[in-house]
């Protein structure tokens, strides 16, 4: 296992640096200019801006701009952040938990829907269950998020009044309230969150295991006479979770676009929300670092999609 | 179930595309003594925070939400057709090259760079061609930009296979230039499944428009796409949930339509998935 997961992280390497070239470009591409504001001011004379351009070294090349961003970047200097006035990377850190939190609860909960109702839609293909399933899946990932979390919160917090819709950081109680207070103001995002990934994943599993039950190996394991159970179990399900896993991680940025949009209606003080707020902000630094950390997450996440597959197929694995 | 979709979406363009004639009022008629009114006779989806009449606003921005999806779709199906045919009919380092940009593309966090882009070249593009205009075309772009790689993918391996068969062989027996086998043999055979994946980048393309207009970073507030009739009503949920309620009803069945009709399509040009 140990070489393996060594040449992924090889793998992931390049794509890393790739993500990091494309973001420097845009950025680069970009119009505007950060002196553009004190070109505008009287008070700067011409020779101070210059002086201050050759010190950021803003009239090199973009490719010496480029290695000198990401030399910064591997040492940990990611900037200033113009408004909150501290360190970019203590921002970032200090959101960063609260983001991972709500992704991996959401994530859980897709997984608890997407493969028993999937596998149950694809042990009995065409029943009523499975039909109605089909169809709820389907409505599932045509409600864009932002929509669902607005009905969920004039449901259950202005109609019924039962859970809190502004996420709060800093919680009064201790001991199990905290657990229960926390409980309560994170379980409409990680539901609007886990529904629509939920509602996608079904289907994959769906069309996965129909895949599967065709195959030679299950009827032989019918004909010795294996309960249905273990046949689906343990011939079905697991090879056919393999393509599963791939659409999941193929489907992993999109889940973090979810939770921009969630973590903002909600008010949750994620990276997410933090992305938004620098963008109508201007707030540049902190822009480049949480687009930066977002690809990280994504590439990660690729990286654990890939470990998970080694394990559910051992044929691949180890060579 | 792909037809009773079929007329819901059309009646839906209908009234969209016609409705701005038909409908008396006009999209920003302020009319303070109509503030945030429930649905009522004269305003039947009732009015927003200046009184403007929603349904009126809805008919408008709805012809946008809708245009987005179009011209986002048919830009991601050109490159990707574009990208996806030239790795397929070139093997050996294009194809790898090509098929290791599409794999970056997808592993690229989208909303955030879409954000990112947006917030970069807003002001440029809006000083260039105006603000509505200079918007769209961003818009377009930016969410065509994000998604061809399925489509990339998909071509690619219809050509794989296509390549091989023998009508293709039997035209570059007879001396058929790649060009000419390319455009008349194998472009119109891999087309089935490139149009299903069109149907569902609309509706992809719908919600990605209105998840920028939702945040806030989409159309101007004069522009009142169904997203952005969702972000400016979000605060006023308590008093008036029928603003945000009537506007995301209809991005919710516009994407569900389509999303049927994909899925129809789908049946109807692949027999051998089952689905």
């Amino acid at each position: 296992m140990g070489p393996y997961i060594l040449r992924r992280l090889l793998i992931a390497l390049p794509s890393l640096l790739g993500i990091s070239v494309v973001l420097f470009t845009v950025l680069a591409l970009a119009p505007g200019d950060p002196f553009g504001e004190m070109a505008l001011n009287p008070n700067v004379p011409p020779q101070v801006r210059e002086a201050l351009r050759a010190k950021f070294g803003l009239d090199d090349p973009v490719w010496q701009r480029y290695f000198r961003w990401l030399w910064a970047m591997l040492h940990g200097d990611w900037g200033f952040s113009f408004i909150s006035r501290i360190d970019v990377d203590t921002l970032i850190l200090q959101r960063v938990p609260v983001t991972l939190a709500v992704i991996g609860a959401s994530q859980l909960l897709a997984l608890a829907i997407a493969l028993p109702v999937g596998i149950y839609s694809a042990v009995k293909p065409y029943s009523w269950f499975d039909r109605i399933a089909s169809t709820l899946a389907f409505v599932g990932f045509s409600l864009p998020t932002f929509f669902t979390g607005l009905l969920l919160i004039l449901l259950f917090s202005i109609q019924l009044d039962w859970l809190p819709f502004v996420y709060r950081a800093d919680i009064s109680e201790t001991g199990w309230a905290w657990w229960g207070a926390q409980l309560r103001q994170s379980i409409m995002p990680i539901v609007v969150l886990g529904l629509f990934q939920g509602a996608s994943w079904t289907r994959y599993v769906r069309s996965s295991m129909l895949d599967v039950v065709r195959l030679d190996h299950v009827n032989t394991a019918r004909s010795k006479g294996l309960t249905e159970r273990t046949v689906v179990m343990k011939h079905v399900v697991r090879n056919a979770l393999i393509p599963v896993v791939t659409l999941v991680a193929l489907t992993m940025p999109q889940v973090f676009g979810g939770a921009i949009v969630t973590e903002q209606i909600f008010r949750i003080p994620g990276i997410g929300s933090l992305l938004i707020d620098a963008i109508l902000r201007n707030d540049t630094p902190v822009i480049m670092a949480v687009t930066f950390v977002f690809a990280c997450l994504v590439i990660l996440f690729n990286l654990i999609a890939d470990l998970l597959y080694g394990w559910l197929d051992p044929r691949i694995s180890y060579r | 179930m792909a037809m009773c979709s079929l007329v819901l979406l059309l009646l839906l363009v209908a009234a969209v595309v016609l409705g701005p004639w038909l409908w008396p009022l006009a999209v920003n008629d302020i009319d303070f003594t109509a503030r945030l009114k429930g649905p009522s006779l004269a305003h039947p989806l009732g009015t927003d925070d200046l009184g403007q009449d929603i349904l009126a606003r809805m008919l408008y921005g709805g012809r946008i939400s809708l245009a987005v999806g179009l011209a986002a779709m048919a830009m991601a199906i050109s490159v990707g057709v574009t990208i996806g045919a030239i790795a397929g009919i070139s093997r050996g380092a294009v194809d790898g090259a090509l098929m290791w940009l599409t794999d970056l593309f997808l592993s690229l966090p989208q909303l955030p760079l879409l954000l990112l882009l947006i917030y970069l070249f807003r002001d440029t593009l809006k000083a260039k061609f105006g603000p509505e205009v200079g918007v769209f075309i961003m818009i377009v772009l930016v969410i065509g930009g994000f998604r061809w790689m399925p489509v990339a993918r998909l071509v690619r391996a219809q050509f794989f296979s296509l390549r091989e068969k023998e009508f293709v062989e039997a035209a570059r027996a007879l001396g058929a230039t790649t060009t000419r086998q390319v455009w008349r043999h194998i472009l119109p055979n891999a087309l089935g499944p490139v149009i299903v994946a069109g149907t569902i980048d609309v509706a992809a393309a719908i919600i990605a428009e209105s998840t920028l207009s939702f945040l806030g970073l989409g159309f101007p507030p004069d522009i009142p796409t169904w997203g952005r009739i969702l972000f400016d009503s979000k605060d006023y949920l308590d008093i008036a949930p029928h603003w945000a309620l009537f506007p995301g009803l209809a991005i919710f069945l516009a994407v569900l339509t389509i999303n049927f009709i994909g899925d129809g399509l789908r049946d109807a040009l692949d027999p051998r998935r089952v689905l």
